[in-house]
């Protein structure tokens, strides 16, 4: 037990990645050979990031160095910059990889049924877990050079999964789309990694902070860093990527490849409240933050209105929901100077942005698992065919309903909870922005209720009479998110105090982060 | 465990569920005294306009793109400028991406 | 001159940085902008490369270091790395343009596209 807390980070990017080269190996047993041990080894992960969970949350920040005679040990003996490879894990990490591996797990559910029939599923599997270890390895990594391999690693496994219906032609279009801009955006960051080694011969994170003057070479690697992210990261106005991208990808990898969106911004957030936090006026970055979620949330939800495919406009709902999670932190990041405003709504702030994370990753997954399900039974995407589906699809109905009520921020479910924490800290940074906010949620109800009329209510049509419910593996995948959807909404209270605060502590307090890898040195 | 607490303000979920079951209750109170003389399944429940002919449920029911007709048709000029930048290239994506790039090392350089 | 001569590669590598996003924004033909795409990382990389130079210095590969300067090794690393990311991306990248050739009949950018708005 003392061996999995003290190798847990590391076992967390190694089994699955071992797992992901044996599948193809483990599949000529089978296809429920391969089913049992794809989710074994995702469970194993699971409960092993279960275990790293409990560590950091009650002992701190953890380091560990990859090739040193303790883990513990940061510096090497007899050096003052740390010169290993080496993943830090803190509470932001750590609630980054609570969402990949519960995101995982529902997927993996999900396809297990979704791709029966399907040709070529042993290179799916593979290419979840290598999609897994790459944002696993990104949330958990202190080193700025690794974190582009594993954007890398990331962008590469996610166009397999988005491009993996190669039979279908807009599937290839929206694969190919997402590789030119991920690998334009990680060519950027390797520059900026280049610029920033120039000045300081130090890769790590901690100690390039340490090390930091803000001189001119580190302005345009800080503007390259944050425009590459935001890019990855479907901000508007580098969005257009987004609505191609998630409307093809199979079902259950929609809701991964949004959780690699949501990686980088994790990763544009280490940026600037770590690297770049003590040095920068943060209220320049912070409104830049600010100005790109407001216009994400307004543009995203004004195309949406007026899509008819359902998994596009779904795809424009979570660009617009990225708009609230950049809102909240960026209103932090912009007070983040000043004590008294930060310690008054700041830090609520910060705490909805990244609660929002995690909620909207829920009813987001349980969204596009509905909307595939209807694609599943009827064969179009298209819902000016859509009719009365109601009657024969009650509980992808019910499903859908909920979804919709929680991404609208309609108590008692988890998106109220965050949206009121971002409308009233926002509303004493500036009562503009909780105005649009409050307005972009009123519009994404309007959306989600048109589709509702039409693809559900209604009488029934002749040409869907047969149609019956989706197959109860499904089920179960789109019941475990509604749960979750309606537990995290009647106990927000216990989830900001458990895994949100700590990684807003984390973002906030910069010195600790450094601490935790130099030490004593001055 | 179930409260939010944000600086002044507390948002307690159970509070709100049991405030709906409340209104809940009352709402079947008022519904069970409504007219007993409703059968399901007869002539009762069937669509009536009038006498003419009812039309096809492909043609009764309103289809996804005219539900909000009045809304795009006032903001018919905002969704004709929305959807140039929309093109579906792939170049122009990374065309914004110089564009953003270019703004915000300018924004950085000039607030510095 | 000597400072024009040492600075040179940064000059060419943003150059050919230059170049490739050209290529990348302006042209319509899929296989070119992939080619841009390959400009791009070969410019990256000689970017990595010469930052590591010291003047006079010798190949990192000694464990008994001669007196003087030696190059820096830890962007050759890094540039090794990036060659070898960057094959990976231009094999998918060129799969996905052949796969849509074979869907649509054309490698042209805007005739090629099917998802927009």
């Amino acid at each position: 037990m003392d061996f999995l807390t003290t190798h847990a980070p590391a076992l967390i990017v190694a089994l699955p990645l071992l797992a992901a080269f044996a599948i193809p190996l483990v599949s000529r047993a089978g296809h429920s050979a391969r089913s049992i041990f794809s989710l074994a080894v995702l469970g194993a992960t699971a409960s092993l990031v279960a275990i790293l969970a409990v560590d950091v949350y009650s002992t701190g920040i953890r380091v560990y160095t990859f090739g040193a005679t303790l883990p513990e040990m940061a510096l090497p003996a007899g050096y003052t910059v740390p010169v290993r490879i080496m993943f830090q894990v803190d509470g932001m990490s750590m609630f980054m990889g609570i969402v990949i591996t519960t995101v995982a797990l529902a997927a993996m559910l999900y396809s297990l049924q979704f791709l029966k029939g399907q040709s070529g599923q042993p290179r799916f599997y593979s290419l979840m877990m290598l999609l897994y270890v790459g944002m696993m390895g990104l949330a958990f990594t202190g080193d700025m050079f690794n974190m582009f391999v594993f954007l890398e690693l990331a962008s590469i496994a996610g166009t397999g999964l988005a491009a993996y219906r190669t039979g279908m032609a807009d599937a290839v279009e929206g694969g190919f789309k997402y590789i030119v801009i991920s690998a334009v955006s990680a060519l950027m960051v390797l520059f900026a990694i280049g610029l920033l080694y120039s000045q300081y011969n130090v890769l790590s994170i901690a100690a390039l902070a340490h090390y930091m003057e803000y001189s001119m070479l580190d302005m345009m690697a800080l503007g390259l860093l944050a425009g590459a992210f935001v890019m990855k990261l479907a901000g508007v106005p580098l969005h257009m990527w987004a609505p191609d991208t998630y409307t093809v990808a199979p079902a259950g990898t929609t809701p991964m490849i949004l959780a690699a969106s949501y990686t980088s911004m994790y990763a544009l957030y280490r940026v600037t409240f770590t690297l770049y936090g003590g040095h920068i006026d943060t209220a320049a970055i912070g409104w830049i933050v600010i100005i790109v979620g407001v216009l994400s949330m307004f543009i995203g939800v004004m195309m949406a209105v007026h899509q008819t495919d359902i998994k596009r406009m779904m795809a424009y709902h979570a660009i617009s929901q990225g708009g609230y999670m950049l809102l909240g932190v960026g209103v932090g990041l912009a007070v983040l100077a000043d004590p008294v405003a930060l310690a008054s709504y700041g830090r609520d702030a910060i705490n909805g942005g990244v609660f929002h994370i995690i909620n909207h990753v829920f009813y987001k997954a349980l969204l596009f698992m509905t909307a595939e399900a209807i694609f599943f039974r009827i064969g179009t995407r298209d819902t000016n065919k859509m009719g009365g589906l109601a009657r024969n699809m009650k509980w992808t109905t019910l499903f859908y309903g909920i979804g919709a009520l929680a991404i609208s921020g309609i108590p008692p479910f988890n998106g109220f909870a965050s949206k009121l924490l971002i409308y009233q800290t926002v509303l004493n940074f500036s009562p503009v922005l909780s105005a649009i906010a409050m307005f972009v949620s009123l519009v994404t109800l309007a959306s989600f209720a048109k589709v509702f009329y039409a693809a559900f209510t209604g009488p029934e049509m002749p040409a869907y009479r047969e149609v019956r419910e989706v197959p109860r593996s499904m089920l179960i995948g789109m019941g475990i998110l509604a749960a979750c959807v309606v537990f995290f909404g009647l106990f927000p209270g216990l989830i900001v105090d458990t895994i949100v605060a700590p990684a807003t502590e984390a973002l906030i307090n910069q010195t600790g982060y450094i601490d935790a890898v130099m030490g004593a040195v001055p | 465990m179930s409260l939010l607490e944000y600086g002044y303000a507390v948002w307690a979920p159970l509070v709100w569920i049991l405030a709906l079951v409340v209104v809940g209750v009352i709402v079947l109170i008022l519904r069970n005294r409504g007219r007993k003389s409703y059968k399901k399944g007869t002539a009762q429940g069937d669509i009536f306009l009038s006498g003419i002919a009812v039309p096809a449920e492909e043609q009764r029911h309103v289809k996804a793109a005219n539900i909000y007709w009045g809304f795009f048709e006032a903001l018919k000029g905002f969704y004709k400028g929305m959807m140039r930048p929309h093109t579906g290239i792939v170049n122009d994506y990374i065309l914004w991406f110089v564009a953003v790039l270019t703004v915000t090392v300018l924004i950085l350089l000039l607030t510095s | 001159m000597e400072q024009v001569l040492l600075n040179f590669p940064f000059v060419a590598a943003v150059l050919l940085m230059g170049i490739a996003l050209y290529i990348i924004v302006f042209k319509r033909n899929l296989i070119k902008l992939v080619m841009g795409v390959a400009i791009l990382s070969s410019a990256i990389n000689l970017f990595l490369v010469s930052l590591g130079y010291r003047v006079g210095g010798v190949a990192p590969i000694y464990t008994d270091v001669p007196e003087g300067p030696m190059v820096l090794p830890v962007p050759q690393a890094l540039t090794l790395t990036n060659i070898v990311i960057g094959v990976a991306v231009l094999a998918l990248m060129l799969t996905l343009v052949v796969h849509i050739y074979r869907h649509t009949g054309d490698i042209d950018a805007e005739k090629s596209r099917i998802l927009k708005g």
